[in-house]
């Protein structure tokens, strides 16, 4: 009785208005590996041939006229091309931050682990926290540092692990070739930076 | 409505009793007396409906963590999602392939968009002003958006300038990318 929509992976709407989401290249292909048949309803098969059919199908069945729909159709790729601009800038400024891991020394054998600059990466913090906090079964919470930006604080030496976690995180975003630097903060004041790539 | 609707509106969320549930639901037919053949499949018995009260005494109903209605003042609003589940059950216009673009940013619906030859409204007597309507759009199968008409539909084709739909919600709002948990 019910109906089940589908929506699209990228955009979230349902994939007849993807065309108008911005993302409408994206939109396509996660539509084609993910449901071929309505990929094919909707944009008709590979072929070029078939694809200009499809156009003129759509231009057949629209009412608004020729003049109005050409116009559309070029607001539309307006909005794509912008939408894909910022997309790429967004992934540009991803990838050139970087993930800052530092352990520093709060009485003789104690350390506390801070994260800052995840924020960039779309990760909820708070949730991420709570991992920690129940995975090292330690004290995690989010706090601004000194620059005023929000970091993971750890209660506790688990540098390593959270350096692994964070990597696979990212790697789960396709971020792979995002820096990850640790700074390990001894009680001497000498940071020893590790330079450490990937 | 939901122009601007981040995590931090939601005041507080609670467990819906069992008794208002069923009240609830009553409610929901007597707005909407088609939706009575599916409303068990929406809101099984066993079902837990959450409330989720926000800012702008704005109140979300929730169930299996999709938000499934919400209501402002008396009216129950049903959300895009339940309305794709079962679109019959709700008035219905339809707008033609040009006013798509601006619905979906979140624009009042101008009359011509609803008389011009790809859109569709209902013939008279038609509905009243005030009624929540759901906005169809041309060659689509989906609904794009929900709103509120600001005069009856006899009076759009008459007048045929201006505002007639004041959206409520549509695709890609923040209430449409809003999740509960």
């Amino acid at each position: 009785m019910l109906r089940e929509v589908i929506y699209c992976g990228i955009c979230s709407y349902p994939p007849e208005y993807c065309e108008f989401s911005g993302k409408l290249k994206r939109c396509k292909v996660w539509l084609s590996e993910n449901h071929a048949d309505l990929y094919a309803k909707l944009y008709g098969t590979d072929d070029n041939t078939q694809e200009v059919e499809a156009v003129t199908n759509k231009l057949a069945e629209s009412s608004i006229g020729e003049a109005r729909e050409e116009k559309l159709e070029k607001d539309l790729l307006k909005i794509q091309k912008k939408q894909e601009n910022r997309e790429q800038r967004e992934l540009a400024k991803k990838l050139s931050s970087k993930v800052i891991i530092k352990r520093e020394a709060r009485t003789k054998r104690k350390f506390i682990v801070a994260i800052s600059g995840l924020e960039v990466f779309d990760i909820d913090m708070k949730k991420l926290a709570k991992t920690f906090a129940s995975r090292f079964a330690t004290g995690c919470s989010v706090s601004k540092n000194a620059e005023k930006k929000e970091e993971v604080v750890i209660q506790g030496d688990v540098m390593d692990e959270v350096e692994t976690y964070i990597h696979s995180l990212l790697e789960e975003k396709g971020l792979k070739d995002v820096k990850v630097e640790t700074i390990d903060a001894k009680k001497k004041k000498k940071p020893a930076a590790e330079g450490a790539a990937k | 409505m939901f122009k601007k609707f981040t995590r931090e509106d939601v005041h507080s969320r609670s467990k819906v009793k069992s008794s208002i549930q069923r009240t609830l639901k009553a409610k929901l037919v007597k707005q909407y007396p088609k939706i009575e053949d599916a409303i068990d499949e929406l809101i099984p018995k066993k079902s837990q409906i959450e409330l989720i009260k926000c800012e702008d005494k704005i109140q979300l109903y929730s169930v299996d963590g999709e938000v499934l209605f919400f209501q402002k003042f008396d009216e129950l609003i049903p959300s895009l999602k339940l309305v794709h589940k079962f679109p019959e059950a709700y008035p219905t216009v339809q707008v033609d392939r040009g006013a798509i673009k601006f619905v979906l940013s979140g624009a009042n619906i101008m009359c011509p968009g609803l008389t011009s030859a790809g859109a569709d409204l209902p013939p008279a007597p038609g509905y009243e002003k005030g009624t929540i309507v759901v906005i169809n759009a041309e060659n689509k199968e989906n609904a794009l958006a929900i709103g509120e008409l600001m005069m009856g539909t006899e009076e759009i084709k008459s007048v045929n300038k201006g505002h007639s739909i004041e959206l409520i919600h549509h695709l890609g709002d923040p209430l449409w990318n809003f999740s509960v948990e």
